[in-house]
């Protein structure tokens, strides 16, 4: 895999994005790479990048992110030191992009500087399982309204097509269609497909990038312990 | 079997509510339920429907009064602060009996308080929040597939019985994402010879209003809606029984509360502890029959994001014969298991 120097992750909210620039962020440190990742997100207040901060700081990782994310106050402001990214160019950066138009109307300010190092990746980040990308049509849609209000243009697909806890080889391997049709239609290649890592064992011959994902508190119990209990 | 999807809980609300037959939705955006909003904006217009984003929730709130007077199926949905503004709306609403269905998706408060999950609303909700006597059904989903649910069952309880349904929601599962199937719901349509859709001069005009200046005719429209809530007591509760069979603690909680104290109930079981739980899915009516079969419970434990509000009428049904301990994190924060898993360790141990 070919690792540009700046790596952005955008697409529609809940596509995915927080958990894959985390783990891409991780990957690259584990290859011994200097990372610092930035968390853009000025839409969503809840499951953020600085979730995992413990693990990134664990894996020496910079993390920047807004100074009031997962604070209570719901201030839409981005910190200063974002710009070290684009600016500071001895390291690897990944970008966790804000979800929709909306989100990505943070990463305008970046992309004069962006697009004249030209050493980036603006992946498109999608799952064919949420309502509003379940077609290539209303996918399209999204993805140009994010170029617009971003001033980058996508150079290509991040399949993350899932269903949460549920998900199994299948789910993937159905989303296989949709996303060559999209890639297809946009003449964007696909970069990579993910999965959590025992899905991602169950898909020999495919270029799935494996991921750790959280486990929450409010996660139900597993239903064949319970089931045990009674 | 129809098609699983990833939703946000906010966003099957909104899908939920397209697909139970409303083309009506006026709000006003707060973290953390825009994406209500924000997918109606999407939706609406594709299928004939009305977004509007009004100037304040109080403006929001009387745009559902008056579209629910004409006869459509309508809602709105805010947070926690913004249902404060939206009360006096609720209460007109109420004492005019048309249906509209209010969704809150609550953050911690009070005041303009914070932005993270809370249950804090319950006695607004349950109790009035809202002046003059009246009640609204009150639902309580506790995932992504009953946010779902509970707004095509809300929407259909609203109309049944001309009063708005409330669904009450914290932003936690407002903004988690879990696959849900929507089955082809059977949606009743309910015919409204109350509603202003014009006389076509064929009929004596309707007429859609709170104000009753005469105190004998204001009391008894009073005991008609208290009788219609007797009613609605008395069929419309609804609970899950988790474990309860041999139960000898009883753990009580709603919504997200209600799913970290399940992984706590089943850590206890492993541990030997006859625990269950009581879910009430709907907050009014209480599910008192729920507490009444609990028979076999030596104690209640009410867990909840708040101060502890749902305890007292956990109180009421279990008629004060018996201890209930409060375990509780306000402000935003989430009881853990463990937290809970002590709460049934000392209940074991009668403290």
């Amino acid at each position: 895999m070919e690792h540009k120097r700046l790596t952005l992750f955008a697409g529609h909210y809940g596509s995915g994005k927080t958990n894959i620039a985390v783990n891409y962020a991780l990957y690259l440190a584990r290859m011994g790479k200097k990372v610092t990742i930035a968390d853009l997100d000025i839409v969503n207040p809840y499951f953020r990048t600085k979730d995992s901060e413990r693990e990134l700081n664990e894996a020496g990782i910079r993390l920047i992110s807004p100074q009031y994310a997962n604070s209570n106050v719901d201030l839409p402001a981005l910190p200063a030191e974002s710009y070290s990214l684009v600016q500071d160019k001895s390291g690897y950066g990944v970008m966790d992009i804000g979800g929709d138009d909306r989100g990505a109307y943070a990463l305008g300010r970046y992309a004069g500087a962006i697009k004249a190092e030209n050493n980036y990746r603006m992946a498109f980040v999608v799952n064919c399982h949420r309502p509003l990308t379940s077609t290539v049509e209303d996918t399209v849609e999204i993805m140009k309204e994010i170029e617009a209000a971003a001033g980058i243009s996508f150079t290509c697909i991040v399949n993350n097509s899932n269903l949460g806890p549920e998900t199994t080889r299948d789910t993937i391997i159905e989303s296989l269609d949709f996303v060559d049709r999209l890639s297809k239609t946009t003449g964007l290649e696909v970069w990579m497909h993910t999965a959590e890592e025992s899905v991602a064992r169950e898909l020999d011959g495919l270029q799935v990038f494996p991921m750790k994902l959280q486990k929450k508190i409010f996660d139900l119990p597993d239903t064949n312990v319970t089931a045990g209990l009674k | 079997m129809a098609e699983r999807i990833l939703m946000k809980g906010n966003e099957a609300i909104a899908e939920a509510a397209i697909r139970a037959g409303c083309r009506h939705y006026f709000g006003y955006p707060i973290t953390p339920q825009t994406e209500i909003a924000a997918y109606m904006a999407k939706k609406m217009p594709k299928i004939g429907g009305v977004f509007l984003q009004a100037e304040s929730e109080i403006a929001s709130i009387n745009m559902v009064y008056g579209a629910a007077a004409a006869g459509m199926r309508v809602m709105t949905s805010s947070s926690s602060p913004g249902i404060s503004l939206k009360a006096e709306g609720l209460s007109y609403i109420a004492g005019s009996d048309v249906p509209a269905l209010v969704v809150n998706v609550q953050r911690g408060g009070p005041g303009l308080g914070g932005i993270q999950p809370s249950q804090s609303d319950y006695f607004q909700a349950t109790k009035g929040g809202g002046h003059g006597d009246y009640r609204m059904i009150v639902l309580a989903p506790a995932s992504v597939q009953e946010m779902a649910s509970l707004t095509i069952k809300g929407f259909d309880l609203a109309d049944k019985y001309r009063m708005t349904s409330m669904i009450l929601a914290d932003g936690t599962i407002g903004q988690m994402m879990e696959p849900i199937t929507f089955e082809d719901a059977e949606i009743t349509t309910y015919e409204k010879p109350w509603a202003l859709t014009g006389t076509e001069c064929k009929r004596k005009h309707n007429v859609v209003n709170s104000l009753y200046l005469k105190p004998d005719e204001l009391e008894r429209k009073n005991f008609e809606r208290y009788e219609k809530y007797a009613e609605i007591e008395k069929n419309e509760a609804m609970w899950e029984d988790y474990m309860m069979d041999d139960a000898e603690i009883c753990v009580v909680a709603f919504g997200i509360a209600s799913r970290v104290a399940k992984n706590a109930v089943a850590m206890a079981r492993a541990e030997g502890i006859k625990v269950g739980l009581i879910r009430p899915i709907t907050l009014w009516p209480f599910p008192n029959a729920a507490f009444e079969a609990a028979d076999k419970a030596k104690a209640f434990i009410s867990v909840e994001l708040s101060m502890g509000q749902m305890i007292e009428d956990v109180k009421l049904a279990t008629k004060c014969q018996k201890p209930v301990y409060l375990c509780n994190r306000t402000g935003g924060m989430i009881p853990s298991p463990d937290e809970i898993l002590a709460s049934i360790r000392n209940a074991m141990k009668g403290e």
